[in-house]
């Protein structure tokens, strides 16, 4: 709609768009934690109800793997959240950095999960423990890839400042998403790696 | 109202814009209405070939895993490429409007979320043209049923079902986050939650309930899929799996599922009544919280699905309370109806009709359901025709009436035109009779025990069954008037103004058919919906 006269602000979508980000994608994540929700939950009650969980000869998950998994993937967290704080001050080499350091960490994660699976001594066919372990991880490391491919995405934007002008609604999202990445592995490493073997 | 029209708006849009990627919530509307009614067709004549099986009691049209593969498609396509995307169109057309928006808050995320459903369409109906035929397990795909795949394809109905239902999640989750955050961030000044309509309340209650429970069976669904195609065994009873862990996922959210379903109807059922009745909507505040207390209660009443699976006897006792606690608001929604069309001037209109024959369909359908929710009762007819028939009182005699009632209302807002009157009543009068004499029979034949989902049955049920067959086939025939006056309408039917239902709804405010951006200015709500006793308007005048 073009007449000038009757439209004094610009289009009210237009207007409105970052603000329905910042609402929606919560929204979204909310959704979303919902999936991981029914894994758990068929986890839990499938490992509750089958003793021996591991096949024989296995003694549990490395837990050291895990752990070390973990640190990386909240140290990333830890990142993007200097990174936001960097954006908000107006230092965006300071932001290029600190993003790049999330992407890495996160690449760093991916590699750790793809080592783990390779010298993993079961499969995914192996009763409950393989597909609840192979689905719940490679579900959750899709997100992680998917995050990254985000990230990436953000910094080639960010090569352009001018396109942070009308606010940093996509930068606050990525984080929230990288942030419940974060959330829901805590969660895994609890409920796959720590729960007492047998 | 002064300042609506800048530029005229085009009467009708050439007719291969909506075959085109539109970002307009009102083009997307339309278009998901017109999918979803050819879908209808399709799965309306499963049915009657379903009837037509059923029709004697021999096994003589279609064998058995064709037939089971007709239900199960029948079932699928009606709820996931009917119901869902024809309440979704109508709201994708009406919430911007109703609420004085210009569009949704994410409009390109909407056009996606409507072309991944076409998808949908080729994934199931291309099922069929397998080797080895379509799924055969149902709507709900149980396992071990579903996970059994003795072709040893791996592309095989089963894989593509899930795949199906995987891809109308992922468009359902869209369409959700999309309808909540315009509802809530994209109001008009002044439009209070307390000042919405009813439909926009059933809208926001239902879409919630679709972002809170939808996802429950995506994560079920991908289990499945894994199970049927990847080797694992979540589900496989044999192999340390267990089934009721799905069955759980699975009716987490399709019940909720249902209200996801009803909740749009009974909006459009409080919008239309007012209009033809002249009075305002009773108990409106009233009316409007209680859809969002049904989709609340909604939520914990799942496991009535399940009173004959593995369910523990305290289990069945709360989810028979929860759910017959769900006729408190579904009650005060009917009593509100029936109190706004007490001693009101009717106007018996198509969209009056429908209406009015879905609110009876929906109070039998209520009894049914009491009745299915006590769960001595229950044990009795579950798995019987009696549940087939209670559910197509509500899928059909409820939804679909309101869907059909929603349709003939805004067709002049969509089209500027009006539809012929004679030809609606008979299509209200040829769905009517022919949706209750096809479900009514449903019911005495399920408390005699005849099992759903088979296709030769003892001769003992063969009387009702031609009754329900008969009654079948004349719904088939009964979308014929609808098809031809819609579509003669929209080319040649009388033009009409912006409003002439005389209707206080925000909608009508607006030239019909609205122009591209709704409104030139936005308006200003300052009173409650549905004003009818008194002559003023519904909005005030502001300039920002």
């Amino acid at each position: 709609m073009e007449s000038g006269n009757h439209l004094p602000s610009p289009s009210p979508v237009e207007e409105q768009e970052p603000d329905n980000l910042g609402f929606g994608f919560p929204v979204f994540l909310l959704s979303e934690s919902v999936v991981f929700l029914s894994f758990f939950i068929t986890y839990t009650i499938l490992r509750l109800t089958h003793k021996p969980w591991f096949p024989p000869g296995v003694d549990g998950l490395d837990v050291t793997r895990g752990a070390i998994n973990t640190v990386v993937l909240v140290t990333s967290s830890g990142a993007i959240i200097l990174a936001e704080r960097a954006l908000h001050r107006g230092q965006i080499r300071l932001f290029r950095l600190l993003w790049l350091a999330t992407i890495s960490l996160g690449i760093v994660f991916l590699f750790g999960q793809a080592a783990e699976w390779a010298g993993m001594p079961f499969g995914l066919d192996a009763g409950s423990v393989g597909g609840t372990f192979f689905l719940l991880t490679g579900f959750h490391g899709l997100h992680v890839f998917t995050g990254v491919c985000l990230l990436l995405y953000m910094y080639w934007r960010s090569l352009q400042p001018h396109n942070f002008d009308r606010g940093h609604e996509g930068v606050t999202a990525i984080a929230l998403f990288w942030h419940f990445v974060d959330v829901i592995w805590i969660i895994l490493f609890i409920l796959l790696y720590l729960w007492p073997v047998n | 109202m002064t300042n609506h029209i800048t530029t005229p708006a085009p009467f009708h849009r050439p007719w291969h814009d909506y075959l085109k990627f539109s970002t307009d919530h009102k083009v997307i509307g339309i278009q998901y209405l017109l999918m979803s009614f050819c879908f209808f067709l399709v799965a309306g004549l499963l049915a009657m070939i379903i009837r037509a099986e059923l029709l004697t009691p021999q096994l003589d049209v279609v064998d058995r895993s064709l037939y089971n593969g007709l239900f199960t498609l029948h079932g699928t396509i009606m709820i996931f490429l009917w119901i869902f995307p024809a309440n979704v169109g109508l709201a994708n057309y009406l919430i911007p409007l109703m609420i004085g928006a210009r569009d949704v808050a994410f409009p390109i995320l909407n056009a996606i979320a409507f072309w991944l459903m076409p998808v949908v369409g080729v994934l199931l109906i291309g099922s069929f043209f397998l080797p080895t035929g379509t799924a055969q397990a149902g709507w709900w795909s149980y396992p071990p049923v579903s996970i059994q795949n003795p072709s040893g394809n791996f592309i095989n109905g089963e894989f593509l079902w899930l795949l199906a239902v995987a891809i109308s999640g992922v468009s359902s989750i869209m369409g959700g986050v999309n309808f909540v955050t315009t509802i809530w961030k994209l109001r008009a000044p002044g439009l209070t939650l307390l000042k919405m309509p009813v439909y926009v309340w059933t809208i926001l209650s239902a879409q919630i309930l679709q972002l809170f429970c939808l996802p429950a069976l995506t994560g079920g669904a991908v289990m499945l899929l894994f199970d049927l195609s990847f080797g694992t065994t979540f589900f496989d009873p044999f192999n340390q799996g267990n089934p009721i862990i799905y069955q759980h996922l699975f009716w987490f959210y399709s019940h909720p599922a249902v209200y996801v379903m009803a909740l749009p109807a009974f909006g459009v059922f409080s919008e239309i009544l007012p209009v033809f009745a002249r009075k305002p909507l009773f108990g409106y505040k009233t009316v409007a919280i209680s859809s969002f207390l049904i989709a609340i209660q909604g939520t914990f009443v799942w496991v009535h699905h399940m009173f004959t699976s593995a369910t523990p006897n305290w289990m069945r006792m709360f989810f028979m309370a929860s759910t017959m606690l769900i006729a408190v608001p579904t009650g005060i929604k009917v009593l509100a109806w029936t109190a706004t069309v007490w001693r009101g001037s009717l106007r018996l209109k198509t969209p009056m009709l429908f209406c009015l024959g879905g609110i009876i369909m929906f109070l039998f359908a209520g009894i049914t359901g009491i009745m299915l929710a006590s769960a001595p009762f229950d044990l009795h007819v579950n798995n019987t025709y009696f549940v087939v028939g209670h559910f197509h009182y509500v899928v059909f005699g409820t939804v679909t009436m309101a869907i059909y009632g929603a349709i003939y209302f805004w067709f002049p807002k969509m089209t500027g035109r009006m539809y012929n009157e004679a030809w609606g009543k008979l299509h209200f009068v040829l769905t009517f009779i022919g949706a209750n004499l096809n479900f009514f029979p449903m019911h005495p034949i399920g408390l005699q025990g005849m099992l759903r989902r088979i296709s030769s049955y003892d001769p003992q049920y063969t009387n009702w069954n031609v009754v329900a067959s008969l009654g079948a086939f004349l719904l088939g025939m009964s979308t014929l008037p609808f098809i031809a006056n819609l579509v003669a309408s929209a080319f040649q039917g009388q033009r009409v103004g912006n409003n002439p239902w005389n209707s206080l709804g925000l909608e009508w405010t607006i030239p019909s058919p609205p122009p591209e951006e709704n409104f030139v200015v936005i308006p200003t709500i300052t009173k409650e919906p549905y004003g009818y006793d008194r002559p003023t308007d519904l909005t005030a005048e502001v300039t920002t």
